[in-house]
C-alpha cells in the first residue's frame, strides 16, 4: 500500500475512534471496546474498498455491509458520518430518545445502514441472504459482514457458515473481530470457540488470518477475498479491544460502558497524541 | 360491510383439500407472473413448496434444518428488494425462529412472507412437539406483522396472492389436514387482508372462526338452526390487522360471540376478539380452542373430539353465550 494513503487511512481511523468516544461519552453508555477494535477495518472498507455513495445510500448495486456484532454501532455510525452519510455532529445524539442513532443499528432510520442488527448471529445470516440475492440476479456487488468473537458462540453463525459455503457465496466476505474478550471475560474462558480458523475451513470457507490494525495486511486480505472463487472468505482479524485508548486496551470492563468526564478527556488526549504522532512522521 | 353471503348448495358435498396444498399450488402458479424466491428448511415435500421447486428449481433454495438462519437469510434477500417466501412447520417458523422473525424481519419491517404449515392439533400423530398452538399469539405481538389464517383451499390460494401483493411481513398459517372447500361456493369471493368473510348473517349470536374451525362453525350454525337459533358465521382469515368494524357490527347485531380456533385460547383469535370488543362493544365472548394445554398423538378426528374442537362444542358454547346475554 502506498505510504501516503496508508497514513491517510490511519488519520481517518483515528477520527473514527474520536467519533466513537464522543458518541459513547454523550450517551453515557454504549460499547466502546469492540467499536475501537474494528475501527481500522471499518475505515478501510468505507474509504477504500466498498462501492458506496453517501449521496445515494440506497444505490441498488452498492456493496453491502452488515454489522453482525451490532452493539458496536458507535463505530459504524462514526465511519458513516466520516464518509459523509450524515453530519458528524449527530454522533453526539447516540442512544438519545430523539435520535435516529439507536443503540443497535436500525436500517430504517439511518442512511448507509444496510441491515438492522444487534441480536447476535442474525447479521451473518442476513448477509448470506443479500449475497444469495445478488447471485440470483447476476449482480457483482459484494457483501461484507462483521462478526464478533464471542458471537461465534451463537449456533446460528454456524448455520450461516454452512449455508454460505453450500451456495458458494464467494462475493460474501465475513470479518471476525478476534479481540479475545467478551462481557464475562476472555472468550476462551467463557466458552472457547477456538480454533476458529480450522472450524471455518472445515465449514468450507477460505480463511485469512491478519493483524486487524495493519492496513497493508487489511488491503491484502480483502484483495485475496475478492480473488477467491467458489467459496466465502473469513478474515480472522486479531485485534486489540479498546485500541487507541490506553486504559481501555485489552480491558474487559470497557466492553459496554462509557467513560466519565475525566476518562473521556484522557481518551481524547490519547487519540490526539496518536494524531500528532501521525503528522510528525517523516 | 361484507357482502359475501352463504350460497352453499346443500345437496353438494364440498371437495376436501388441505390449505398447505394451496400454498404450494399458489406459489407454482404465481411464479409464472411474479418474481420471487422460495426458501424451505428440509420440509418441501410436506409444506408443498416442493411443487414450486419442481417448476422453478433456480428460484428455490433449501436452507436445511436451520430455521433461524433461514428467517434471517429471508430478511437479507428482502433487504435487497427481492420478494421471498420462507417456509417451515408453524412450530419452527413461529416457535423456533421467533426471535429471528421478530428482530430480522419484523423490526426492519422487511417484505418477507412466511408460509407456516402443519399448524394446530390436526398435525395428528406426530404429537405435541409438532402441534403448534401458540403461533398466532406469537406472531400477532410483532409490530407490523400481518397474520393470516385461511379456512380452506380456495381461501388459502387467494391468501398467498394477497400476501405477495402486500408490502411488509406476513405470517400465513396453513394446515396439514384436508378441509371442505366452502369458499369455492361463495359467490363473488374476494380475499381482502383485514376484511372478514360473513358466511351467513344471524341475529342471536355470531361464531367467529378462523382456519380449520370455519367449516365446523358452519356445521354448528346448521345444528343451531334446527333448534331455532340464528347464528351468524364469520370467517376471520386475518387475525391481524383485525376487522374491528365487522366485529363491532356483529356484536351489536347479535349481542353474543363465540370464537373458534385450532390454537390455544390464550393469545389467539379468541383473545384478539376479546381485546377488540372489550374496547368497543363489550358483549359475552366464549372461546373455543385448546384450553391452555399441549396436544398429543392420535388420529385427527378423535383428537378434535378430545380437545373440544367440534361443531357440537361450538354449538354448545353458542347456547351458553346466548344465555349470558342480559
Amino acid at each position: 500500500m502506498n505510504k501516503l494513503r496508508e497514513r491517510e487511512l490511519r488519520r481517518i481511523a483515528n477520527r473514527v475512534r474520536v467519533g466513537i468516544i464522543e458518541g459513547v461519552y454523550a450517551a453515557g453508555c454504549g460499547h466502546p471496546g469492540g467499536s475501537l477494535s474494528i475501527a481500522d477495518i471499518m475505515t478501510y472498507l468505507y474509504f477504500e474498498k466498498m462501492r458506496v455513495d453517501p449521496e445515494n445510500p440506497g444505490m441498488p448495486d452498492r456493496d453491502r455491509f452488515v454489522l453482525s456484532k451490532g452493539h458496536t454501532a458507535p463505530c459504524l455510525y462514526s465511519v458513516l458520518a466520516e464518509r459523509g452519510f450524515f453530519p458528524r455532529e449527530e454522533l453526539k445524539t447516540l442512544r438519545r430518545i430523539d435520535s435516529r442513532l439507536q443503540g443497535h443499528p436500525d436500517m430504517k432510520g439511518v442512511p448507509g445502514v444496510d441491515m438492522s442488527t444487534g441480536s447476535l448471529g442474525l447479521g451473518i445470516s442476513a448477509a448470506c441472504g443479500m449475497a444469495l440475492s445478488g447471485k440470483i440476479d447476476g449482480k457483482d456487488y459484494r457483501v461484507y459482514a462483521m462478526l464478533g468473537d464471542g458471537e461465534s458462540e451463537e449456533g446460528q453463525v454456524w448455520e450461516a457458515a454452512m449455508f454460505a459455503a453450500h451456495y458458494k457465496l464467494d462475493h460474501l466476505c465475513a470479518i471476525l473481530d478476534w479481540n479475545g474478550l467478551q462481557i464475562d471475560g476472555p472468550v476462551v474462558e467463557v466458552m472457547n470457540p477456538t480454533p476458529l480458523d480450522e472450524k471455518f475451513r472445515a465449514f468450507g470457507w477460505h480463511v485469512i488470518p491478519i493483524d486487524a490494525h495493519d492496513f497493508s495486511a487489511i488491503e491484502a486480505a480483502f484483495a485475496e477475498a475478492e480473488a477467491t472463487k467458489g467459496q466465502p472468505t473469513l478474515i480472522l482479524a486479531k485485534s486489540i479491544k479498546g485500541k487507541g485508548v490506553s486504559y481501555m486496551e485489552n480491558e474487559c470492563e470497557w466492553h459496554g460502558k462509557a467513560p466519565g468526564e475525566e476518562l473521556y478527556h484522557k481518551a481524547i488526549a490519547d487519540l490526539a497524541a496518536i494524531a500528532e504522532a501521525i503528522e510528525k512522521e517523516v | 360491510m361484507s357482502t359475501n353471503l352463504w350460497k352453499f348448495p346443500t345437496d353438494v358435498e364440498p371437495s376436501k383439500k388441505a390449505t398447505r396444498e394451496s400454498y404450494g399450488a399458489a406459489l407454482a402458479e404465481l411464479g409464472e407472473s411474479y418474481d420471487f424466491v422460495v426458501l424451505d428448511a428440509d420440509l418441501a415435500a410436506a409444506t408443498k413448496t416442493g411443487v414450486f421447486k419442481k417448476k422453478y428449481p433456480d428460484r428455490f433454495f433449501d436452507c436445511g434444518i436451520a430455521e433461524g438462519n433461514m428467517m434471517a437469510v429471508a430478511a437479507g434477500i428482502a433487504a435487497t428488494g427481492k420478494n421471498v417466501f420462507a417456509s417451515s412447520f408453524a412450530m419452527f417458523a413461529a416457535g423456533r425462529a421467533f426471535e429471528q422473525v421478530r428482530n430480522a424481519i419484523g423490526y426492519p419491517h422487511l417484505n418477507v412472507k412466511i408460509g407456516a404449515t402443519h399448524a394446530g392439533i390436526t398435525v395428528g400423530e406426530d404429537g405435541a412437539t409438532h402441534q403448534c398452538l401458540e403461533d398466532i399469539a406469537l406472531m400477532r405481538t410483532i409490530p407490523g406483522m400481518t397474520v393470516l389464517c385461511p379456512a380452506d383451499a380456495t381461501e388459502a390460494f387467494a391468501c398467498v396472492k394477497a400476501a405477495l401483493e402486500h408490502y411488509g411481513p406476513v405470517y400465513m398459517r396453513f394446515g396439514r389436514f384436508a378441509v371442505p372447500d366452502y369458499s369455492a361456493y361463495l359467490q363473488d369471493y374476494r380475499f381482502e387482508i383485514g376484511r372478514g368473510v360473513v358466511y351467513r348473517e344471524g341475529s342471536d349470536a355470531t361464531i367467529v372462526a378462523t382456519g380449520y374451525m370455519v367449516h365446523l362453525a358452519i356445521e354448528a350454525a346448521k345444528i343451531l338452526e334446527g333448534e331455532g337459533i340464528s347464528a351468524a358465521v364469520v370467517d376471520l382469515h386475518t387475525i391481524k390487522p383485525i376487522d374491528r368494524e365487522l366485529l363491532v357490527r356483529m356484536a351489536e347485531q347479535t349481542g353474543a360471540i363465540v370464537t373458534a380456533e385450532e390454537h390455544n385460547v390464550i393469545g389467539g383469535l379468541g383473545a384478539a376478539v376479546c381485546e377488540t370488543l372489550a374496547e368497543t362493544c363489550p358483549v359475552p365472548v366464549l372461546r373455543v380452542g385448546t384450553e391452555d394445554t399441549f396436544g398429543r398423538s392420535g388420529k385427527v378426528p378423535p383428537l378434535l373430539e378430545l380437545y373440544g374442537l367440534t361443531a357440537g362444542h361450538i354449538a354448545e358454547q353458542v347456547r351458553r353465550a346466548i344465555a349470558m346475554k342480559k
